[in-house]
């Protein structure tokens, strides 16, 4: 395993540049959870030329829809959910100024070249490893859209909580450069 | 004739909502633990070990193994000589799905209308139900909460006969390579071959609920069970981030035919393959 590399947020285009497929990233600060209900919404807004309920410059987003809490604790189970649905809204979001993605699977064409245009980095968390990773999860806020239930946007207080730089500013992808060496069809 | 409150069947269904999300199956965590002794990449050994580290967490600490605690699928047997009472059992079942949702701090992931309004019910229900009718005076619930990153990424395509074995696990295959790693790898593939376009989708959902370790009884189909694992864990995919067990289990279920038809389904489970079964 390789040394892991600490990030704080918020996360500027300039350190978000600095990291490179395959890095192992521990993030502590504030994230910003938002999957599909929540893209949709926002893009629509901006659409109308609306201002959005929250400031993206610099921020990580984590796609994200949660278990409720039980009693006592900050957040139910909270893993990643698949990048991939929010490909269709992701040009339009990082044009917010979001410098750092986190969810799990490959991202289109349009998104990775959204990604090298605005200086974006993509991590995976571990897909079904939701209670492992709940437990680096201190605070859950809602910011907006509390009608979507689990699909709310809201802002996660984060320690150490572990990724994997999948795909870089520059457009390296690490699944593919970690899977290729076990294909073997 | 023997007469069963539906109540029970609320009871039944609220309890195994919740143990279906909390406690991964032993046969799964054993799979996973034979999976990460033999798994190549390092990196994948070290995938496996959080996806083991999770699983004892939720076990021991009754939280859900993962946040999409999926759409409820139901499979349930009724025995003939059973009267069912005390209410409409589809009723008696979402009650008992709403229940377990609720109550367990699921997460509620159904929307009511599928295309234009997508409203949450806020309960998990309806819950997918499947009833068959069998001999005797028994229920028995097969309890599957289906999440739909893995869902998400499955198939259903009409062969025709001379596509035959060749066809099937070509078709197998290419919904693998296509998946990647969004299923939330290793995963479990549950084939259905035959019947009709939709028998052939129930035929693949039933096969995720057997036992992994539990071979077809059709030699030639537990063969081709074997041979589609190994094709799998040829592609790469891994443990999300590549490696040797993309697949920890092919099960394989078939069903007659039409002279004209070949269906094949293939539905993808992520790494908690969870469900829960009851007899009453």
């Amino acid at each position: 395993m390789t040394e892991k590399i600490r990030i704080t947020t918020p996360l500027t285009e300039e350190q978000a540049r600095k990291l490179k497929a395959g890095d192992s990233v521990l993030i502590t600060g504030t994230i910003i959870s938002a999957r599909d209900a929540a893209h949709k919404t926002m893009v629509e807004a901006l659409e109308r030329g609306e201002k959005l309920p929250v400031d993206w410059q610099n921020q990580i987003v984590y796609y994200l829809g949660p278990t409720p809490a039980k009693p006592g604790n900050p957040i139910g189970s909270a893993g990643p959910t698949t990048s991939g649905r929010m490909d269709a809204y992701t040009p339009k979001m990082l044009e917010q100024g979001i410098k750092g993605m986190v969810g799990k699977g490959s991202r289109s064409k349009a998104v990775v070249d959204a990604m090298k245009k605005h200086g974006v980095v993509y991590m995976a968390a571990v897909g079904g490893a939701a209670a492992l990773i709940s437990k680096c999860i201190k605070k859950y806020e809602v910011l907006a859209y509390p009608e979507l239930g689990p699909e709310a946007v809201a802002a996660l207080e984060v320690v150490d909580f572990p990724a994997i730089v999948v795909i870089d500013s520059e457009g390296n992808s690490y699944y593919e450069e970690g899977q290729k060496p076990y294909r073997r069809l | 004739m023997r007469t069963i409150e539906v109540e029970q069947i609320t009871q039944a269904i609220a309890k195994m909502c919740m143990e279906a999300c909390y406690y991964l199956p032993e046969d799964v965590y054993d799979a996973l633990v034979e999976g990460q002794k033999t798994e190549e990449s390092p990196l994948g050994k070290d995938i496996i070990g959080q996806i083991i580290k999770n699983a004892d967490i939720a076990r021991n600490e009754d939280r859900p193994i993962c946040q999409d605690t999926g759409m409820t699928v139901i499979f349930m047997e009724i025995g003939q000589d059973v009267h069912f009472v005390g209410g409409n059992l589809e009723d008696a079942v979402n009650a008992g799905v709403a229940k377990g949702y609720t109550e367990g701090y699921l997460r509620k992931s159904v929307v009511a209308e599928p295309l234009f309004n997508r409203k949450n019910t806020t309960n998990n229900t309806p819950a997918v139900l499947h009833t068959c009718i069998v001999p005797g005076e028994k229920v028995k619930i097969k309890l599957a909460p289906k999440g739909f990153g893995s869902e998400n990424k499955s198939e259903l395509k009409m062969l025709v006969p001379a596509d035959g074995v060749a066809g099937v696990k070509k078709v197998v295959l290419d919904t693998i390579l296509h998946a990647g790693e969004n299923p939330c790898p290793p995963i479990v593939v549950g084939v259905g071959i035959g019947g009709t376009m939709e028998k052939a989708a129930i035929l693949s959902k039933k096969a995720l609920l057997r036992h992994i370790t539990e071979r077809n009884a059709h030699p030639e189909y537990a063969k081709l069970e074997q041979e589609l694992l190994e094709l799998i864990n040829k592609t790469g995919i891994g443990p999300q981030l590549g490696g040797t067990t993309t697949a920890l289990a092919v099960n394989v279920e078939w069903y007659p035919t039409h002279i004209a038809g070949l269906p094949v389904s293939v539905n993808i489970s992520c790494h908690a393959t969870r469900h829960a079964e009851v007899e009453l």
